[in-house]
């Protein structure tokens, strides 16, 4: 018996690249690699729910095997993240391992194992980037999300990569509404380190899902960024991340499209693979690079991606005259929404965003991610966004908008560095 | 401002070239500048040591590894050309033994040219081997006869 399924649109030839991307690559340009759900912070937007790490996640030696494989694969270079991957202990090694198999790293880190000795290795080292977490130009602003105590600890982590003649390390910032007015704060700390800019997107992802209603920028806030980042954007790095914005008038350079499946996508501790960094949710898990084949056949042979690697053809978002700009903006955030993926994207810049959320009922059940490794209890630096959890919610007469860290909210086990 | 996920700034190769296949990123509209000075068609040339190049259902990627560059080669034939560089006395005898067209040879130039100003390919001191057959090259030498 013959099964009758939909045939896949074949790739053409010759067009556009950004037509030829929606059918895919033979590997990834560069992918996400999340070594490790261990974190020393607890940042209340964490796209991947970090904090514990995970029994099951890859051992050194499958680590090594991966790299191997993404050096066949000709992976350029792997953006690596966490949780905090420094805290692993075979991380120096791991970083050693890729580079000499030409396969580049840029690694996502709080700066807290960043002391003197590292920066100076690091700054030895080719082929590496270092981007320092920061969502906040002050610390007052960075600690809300952040936790007490990670903006000094980002800044030091700024000095020793500066004092050790490091090049080119970047601070990387998640726009909020709360720090979305200090971009060009944030520009003047990065060029006092010597430094780069990075800006990319927040999404309700992970614990980001939480936080996101009070958190993500206001449609005024994103007119701003836009002016601000045609006007500035020239040295600023984004991930791509503020494709959607494009829908404002004038395309924002980069891939104006989501690369989810097609061009990048992630692997988790575990080595689950998925779509994308900020699609850690079962109906984009597209395999685990332990399964036969690796992640090569993952890649190559997944029916989520091979349906993920065809041009969007339907849905409201085809019909705006805006669609070639924004493409529908991101699949992540719609997903985590409860928003069509077909639709607009939650913060569509042409207000198509607003109206879905409002018309979402009642019995909308919002995704959520299976996998949670957060904190279960307190640690040292606990954010104060959502408040403090061990000061009861008495309402002051004058609102103070940073509740001071006492010691006694620390955990027990602050100033221990364990990993 | 470059673009998680894809943070590597792209060599923008100029406008004009397009069709020859160095393509510029998608939605980049700044326009190119001139080609540099310092691509001499007549000289040897070749793909620099630190820049990978990926084969692609439609050409290929190429990544600077020291200046963290990402740029595409939007067809088939340059990808031959680029790859076999190293294999000829200059780029012109390599677009002469990779069969490119007359017609087409200012517009290969062109994407060249704009390889080598984003330090994707480098000039070449060296000779190019002669007395050795071509391993694996897509292009044969331009002193050598094709195998009938």
């Amino acid at each position: 018996m013959t099964a009758v399924l939909p045939a896949r649109p074949q790739r053409p030839t010759g067009g556009r690249l950004i037509d030829q991307f929606e059918y895919g690559l033979d590997a990834p340009i560069c992918l996400t690699w999340e070594l490790t759900y261990a974190c020393n912070l607890a940042c209340a937007h964490c796209l991947s729910s970090s904090g514990r790490r995970d029994p099951r996640e890859l051992s050194t030696a499958e680590a090594e095997a991966v790299i191997d494989e993404l050096q066949r694969m000709q992976v350029f270079y792997v953006n690596v993240g966490g949780g905090e991957p420094t805290v692993r202990p075979d991380f120096w090694h791991l970083l050693d391992y890729a580079i000499g198999h030409d396969v580049g790293v840029k690694f996502s880190t709080n700066g807290v194992k960043l002391d003197r000795t590292r920066a100076a290795q690091l700054a030895r080292t080719d082929y590496v980037d270092v981007q320092i977490s920061l969502d906040g130009a002050t610390a007052e602003v960075n600690d809300r999300v952040r936790g007490a105590g990670s903006y000094a600890t980002a800044v030091r982590a700024l000095e020793n990569l500066a004092e050790a003649g490091m090049k080119d390390f970047k601070v990387s910032v998640v726009v909020t509404r709360e720090n979305a007015g200090q971009l060009d704060e944030f520009q003047a700390l990065t060029d006092r380190y010597g430094a780069q800019l990075r800006i990319t997107r927040l999404r309700p992802s992970g614990r980001g899902a939480d936080v996101w209603d009070q958190l993500h920028p206001t449609q005024q806030q994103q007119r701003e960024l836009y002016s601000w980042l045609l006007a500035n954007g020239d040295d600023v790095l984004t991930g791509d991340s503020f494709f959607h914005l494009s829908a404002f008038g004038e395309a924002l350079p980069g891939l104006n499209l989501c690369g989810a499946g097609r061009v990048v996508c992630l692997i988790d501790p575990v080595g689950d693979v998925y779509a994308c960094p900020f699609a850690i949710h079962e109906n984009f898990l597209a395999g685990n690079v332990r399964d036969e084949g690796g992640f090569q056949r993952v890649w190559q042979q997944s029916e989520l991606f091979a349906d993920l690697r065809s041009p969007q053809t339907g849905g409201a978002c085809t019909k705006c005259a805006h669609f070639d700009a924004c493409r529908g903006g991101c699949m992540a955030a719609k997903f985590f929404t409860g928003l069509p993926l077909d639709g607009p994207d939650p913060e569509c810049v042409q207000g198509y965003g607003e109206s879905a959320l409002a018309a979402r009922d009642a019995a909308t059940v919002m995704p959520k991610s299976h996998v949670d490794h957060s904190h279960t209890g307190p640690v040292r630096g606990q954010p104060t966004l959502l408040g403090m959890p061990s000061i009861p919610k008495v309402a002051p007469a004058v609102s103070s908008p940073t509740p001071p860290a006492r010691i006694c909210d620390e955990s027990p086990l602050a100033g221990l560095r364990l990993r | 401002m470059r673009g998680v996920l894809i943070d590597a700034p792209v060599a923008a190769p100029a406008e004009q070239v397009r069709e020859a296949g160095a393509a510029p990123p998608p939605g980049s509209g700044a326009p190119a500048p001139a080609p540099a000075a310092e691509f001499d068609p007549s000289l040897p040339w070749r793909r620099a040591r630190s820049v990978a190049l990926r084969p692609e259902p439609f050409g290929a990627l190429i990544y600077h590894f020291g200046n963290r560059k990402l740029s595409f080669l939007k067809s088939k034939p340059l990808v031959a050309v680029v790859e076999s560089l190293a294999e000829h006395p200059s780029a012109d005898a390599t677009l002469v033994a990779c069969g490119v067209p007359d017609a087409q040879h200012p517009a290969y130039r062109r994407a060249l040219a704009d390889l080598a100003r984003s330090q994707m390919i480098e000039a070449r001191t060296s000779l190019p081997p002669t007395a050795r057959r071509l391993a694996a090259g897509p292009c044969r030498q331009a002193d050598q006869p094709e195998e009938p």
